[in-house]
């Protein structure tokens, strides 16, 4: 496999989980807080450093380079891909915002050594391509949550049970598949429970419980980052993608786009800001999950655009719903609360990040949104419907809540509700990032379709194959990377 | 390329950027907390506006001269790859120069007219950021060369409206009307996207060229079926009726009046509310190939105009009376376009939106207006408005009033019969949640619905 120029991934995984034992034995918030931002900053730059590096090289994978791991463990830990490579400095990103946009407000209720953990472990997922690993590091990046619904004595019935059942799915379930080796067919055993743990992580429709129950009950700042990065979708697209059968994906695609639909209706009723969030949120990524399930290059690569755009608007969408939380408390949609005339910036940004999310044109979304309807409507003319119909709703229930939070009547207050330079610096980098790639969407688009490309030719499936772009692309010189893996046939490691 | 050709290139790319940079101008202060003064903003309008009309005149004058009827300007391959194809494309023709000019025109008229009549007023850059988004929302989607371009400016209208018309956001009513007017618009966006997405399905990709054929407006012919013509344009006209307020979806109109007076002159007296009929025209090659679906499109036109004729007779107040009287012309211009009349429609688009706008802008003024013509006639001017009969017992009159007055019950019937008992779903669903969370908790799982709100000032927080 091609090498990195530098052991990017081992810093990259280390620097939050080194951070984190040190910020956790520290008792003054204030000086938490200060750590967590220069560790998370420090870990966002190894994140792009690797990213460029792997750009550089133009490869279809990479490790790290002085092999450390290899050293240590017998076999290297991890690698990136064309997937995963946007994934990682996406995943810093966020957590670097987080901790720089936590209020004072807010400051002691929210464990900065938790949230290191978990981003060494959501970093240390994205960055591994072992099955095993990303198994054993996904079942550890629940423990981080559930730490904290305990330290702030809340019910953690709903959420242990969820993830129980996630645990045991997924361990039984790649258990069963890699006993069963190199067949074509896997048996129900591995792959029922391995879509049933996919689907509970992806908080997918019925099974969505536990993550709305996050959102109520702990940190907004906590329920943001278990949700914004998407790992369920990476364990869809790691263990489940290339072993599963097409009525399974069906079946995935099925349940994905009634959650679209059905999440997306739910967010029109919420009472609670947060709770809006988390069905706006589980919409969109239950239609990331509708574009894997195509399996065609299009599709995919909508589903992969989409991914980021999720990530980036909805991240910030909730990061701007944090600091409104952190200056008026709980946010509740069922009366007008009026604060535009305070806090016009939040309000622009969270329409920014809102209408970004949706897909509004000349925003990141719009394209993804585009090609995944597009490849819903060549693979199901009725899913793209759907699609469309999920679109809609989202779009409705965001300007409802916009109106609701920010219009509507005259707030009164003589304290200063405006943001402060942190959360301005922030918020507005993503508003750039957004805009940006919606102005300007080729490069990633392009990136993301190479990325699809390899995941399909990964999985053999025969959609990717068949197209006849994708044969036209390699008739005419696409040369087939060493490092790229054929391996649907293969045996799961 | 000769010279004429190039300057036809420039001139069609300032028509485009113009407005764009207006908005980039206007939108990007705001972010950086930076308030821009009242005289700067509305000159940077005008002189936008100024330069976009003079380069519409002289690229009509070069088209003119030259005998050319269709210049297609590629701004950009958008999206490129090997499966996937988006243009950034603008082409100027018989149809999009004239809604050019009269865009600039009246957008132009209309940003002098609220520089004074904005004047001081809370929002006034917001106002003008939103006028912005608009005026490229319509430049936009009248040069779109691919039904993608032509979604993006859609969009931007529908969103500019919707936010205009919760301009006064101090109060519940304009923001519930503004929500009302972007449902209506979302669903009609959700038709267009259906209806590009499926063009980009069938032809690879979503040029007008490739679908509408080559030979420029309105003399292009369809390379698409019959069933197909009729299947996209029925989306097409889902589209328009939403966007021009035709029936059902008419009970937005008034609604939208809750806005500031230059934007409904400018939105739904003359373009905003003219722009489905644009789409109409813009792919009346599909009308052609299919006759029932120029059949739906007169039906649609004429129930539209003889509805709003009798809404006009009722209103009370002087801009709905406007608004309806604006939607009879509308639906006039819609059943000339599917009676194929196209050139007729155009002309009637150009005309109707100028002289509505005039009358739009004169209407805060319309009890001195009155006063003065009577004044100059020297008599009492009779009244159009038909008052409610007097007569309890005549009852088939009352009814037809009420049904008038209640804009023949459409809004209703959309909202009771469509919306309510979709969100009532949606509600029970939730409440089925609740109890499942409730019930695996062992408490309540929602604490925080039924802790006591605060209903004091951000000063009484503890």
């Amino acid at each position: 496999m091609t090498e990195l120029h530098f052991p990017w991934l081992d810093a990259l995984v280390l620097m939050p989980l080194i951070a984190a034992v040190l910020v956790g034995q520290l008792h003054d918030a204030f000086v938490a807080r200060k750590w967590a931002i220069v560790a998370s900053g420090i870990t966002l730059l190894l994140a792009i450093c690797a990213w460029q590096d792997f750009g550089i090289m133009d490869r279809s994978q990479a490790d790290d380079a002085w092999h450390l791991s290899t050293m240590l463990f017998g076999r290297e830990l991890f690698a990136m891909d064309r997937l995963s490579a946007p994934l990682l400095p996406l995943t810093a990103l966020l957590y670097f915002l987080t901790a720089l946009t936590t209020q004072r407000t807010k400051i002691r209720r929210f464990s900065f050594g938790l949230m290191l953990l978990s981003e060494g472990l959501v970093l240390g997922t994205f960055a591994s391509l072992d099955p095993w690993m990303i198994i054993g590091l996904t079942i550890a990046g629940t423990v981080p949550p559930l730490l904290e619904l305990l330290g702030r004595k809340r019910s953690v019935r709903v959420y242990l049970t969820y993830q129980s059942v996630f645990i045991l799915c997924l361990f039984f379930g790649w258990m069963f598949a890699a006993a069963e080796g190199n067949v074509k067919v896997h048996t129900l055993w591995a792959i029922v429970p391995l879509l049933l743990a996919v689907l509970i992580r992806s908080g997918m429709a019925p099974v969505h419980g536990w993550l709305t129950d996050l959102f109520g009950n702990a940190t907004l700042g906590t329920a943001l980052l278990t949700a914004a990065p998407l790992p369920g979708m990476y364990l869809a697209v790691r263990l489940l993608l290339p072993i599963a059968p097409d009525w399974i994906l069906q079946s995935m695609g099925l349940v994905s786009l009634f959650t679209a639909v059905y999440a997306a209706g739910m967010s029109l009723v919420q009472r609670e800001a947060r709770r809006f969030f988390c069905y706006l949120f589980l919409s969109h990524s239950a239609m990331v999950l509708v574009g894997l399930e195509m399996v065609t290059p299009i599709g995919v690569t909508g589903a992969l655009c989409l991914w980021l755009s999720v990530g980036l608007s909805l991240g910030g969408l909730g990061l701007v719903i944090r600091a409104v939380e952190a200056r008026c408390g709980r946010v509740h949609l069922d009366d007008y609360l009026g604060l535009y005339e305070h806090m016009p910036l939040v309000a622009v940004c969270f329409f920014l990040m809102a209408i970004g999310s949706v897909g509004f044109p000349g925003t990141l979304g719009f394209v993804g949104a585009e090609l995944l309807i597009d490849g819903a409507v060549e693979a199901y003319p009725s899913i793209g419907a759907a699609v469309i119909v999920a679109a809609t709703l989202n779009g409705i229930a965001i300007m409802r809540a916009y109106f609701l939070i920010f219009t509507g009547k005259r707030h009164s207050t003589t304290v200063n509700l405006n943001m402060l330079m942190r959360e301005r610096i922030a918020i507005l980098t993503l508003v750039v990032l957004i805009l940006g790639g919606g102005i300007w969407p080729q490069p990633g688009v392009l990136l993301r379709h190479q990325a699809a490309r390899e995941l399909l030719e990964r999985t053999g499936h025969p959609a990717a194959l068949t197209t006849p772009a994708y044969s036209h692309a390699h008739g005419e010189g696409h040369q087939a990377d060493p490092d790229a893996m054929p391996n649907r046939d293969a045996p799961p490691q | 390329m000769s010279m004429l050709d190039w300057w036809m290139q420039v001139l069609g790319i300032i028509i485009v950027v113009g407005p764009f940079l207006l908005l980039v101008g206007l939108g990007i202060p705001p972010l950086l907390s930076v308030k821009l003064s009242e005289r700067a903003v509305s000159r940077s309008v005008q002189f936008v506006t100024s330069v976009g009309l003079l380069a519409g005149l002289g690229l009509l004058g070069l088209m003119l001269s030259t005998g050319k009827r269709h210049v297609p300007i590629v701004l950009a391959h958008w999206v490129d790859i090997p499966d996937y194809h988006m243009l950034l494309k603008i082409e100027f023709d018989r149809l999009s120069v004239p809604f050019v000019i009269l865009t600039f025109l009246l957008c132009g008229t209309i940003s002098a007219f609220s520089a004074k009549y904005m004047h001081r007023e809370g929002g006034f850059n917001r106002f003008h950021m939103l006028y912005a988004l608009f005026l490229t929302g319509m430049i936009v989607t009248s040069v779109s060369g691919t039904i993608e371009t032509l979604f993006a400016g859609w969009e931007m209208v529908g969103l500019s409206s919707a936010l205009l018309v919760a301009f006064y956001q101090e109060r519940p009513a304009p923001m519930r009307n503004g929500l009302h007017v972007w449902v209506v618009y979302r669903v009609s966006d959700a038709a267009l996207l259906l209806a590009s997405i499926w063009l980009h399905h069938l032809r690879g990709h979503g040029n007008f060229d490739a679908f509408l054929g080559a030979t420029p407006w309105p003399d292009g012919k369809t390379i698409l079926s019959s069933w197909d013509a009729l299947f996209v344009g029925v989306l097409l006209l889902a589209a328009a009726i939403g966007k021009s307020a035709l029936v059902p979806t008419s009970g937005w109109l008034p609604r939208a009046m809750e806005g500031p007076t230059p934007s409904s002159a400018v939105f739904y007296g003359a373009l905003s509310v003219h722009l489905g009929a644009f789409l109409l025209l813009r792919v009346s090659p599909l009308l052609d190939q299919s006759l029932l679906l120029s059949v739906l499109v007169v039906v649609v036109g004429l129930t539209t105009a003889i509805f709003a004729a009798l809404f006009t007779r009722v209103q009370t107040d002087i801009k709905c009376a406007l608004s309806f009287a604006s939607l009879t012309q509308v639906g006039l211009i819609v059943a000339e376009i599917g009676l194929g009349f196209r050139y007729l429609a155009l002309i009637h688009i150009l005309g109707h939106g100028c002289v509505r706008t005039l009358q739009f802008v004169r209407a805060p003024t319309l009890l001195l207006d009155h006063r003065r013509l009577e004044d100059a006639l020297g008599t009492r001017l009779g009244s159009q408005y038909a008052p409610p009969p007097e007569e309890a017992a005549d009852s088939f009159r009352s009814r037809f009033y009420r049904w008038a007055m209640e804009r023949g019950y459409l809004d209703a019937f959309l909202v009771e019969r469509c919306v309510r008992p979709i969100l009532a779903i949606f509600v029970f669903c939730d409440s089925l949640e609740r109890r499942w969370t409730d019930w695996l908790s062992g408490t309540r799982s929602r604490r925080t619905e039924y802790l006591q709100r605060h209903t004091g000032t951000a000063d009484d927080l503890p």
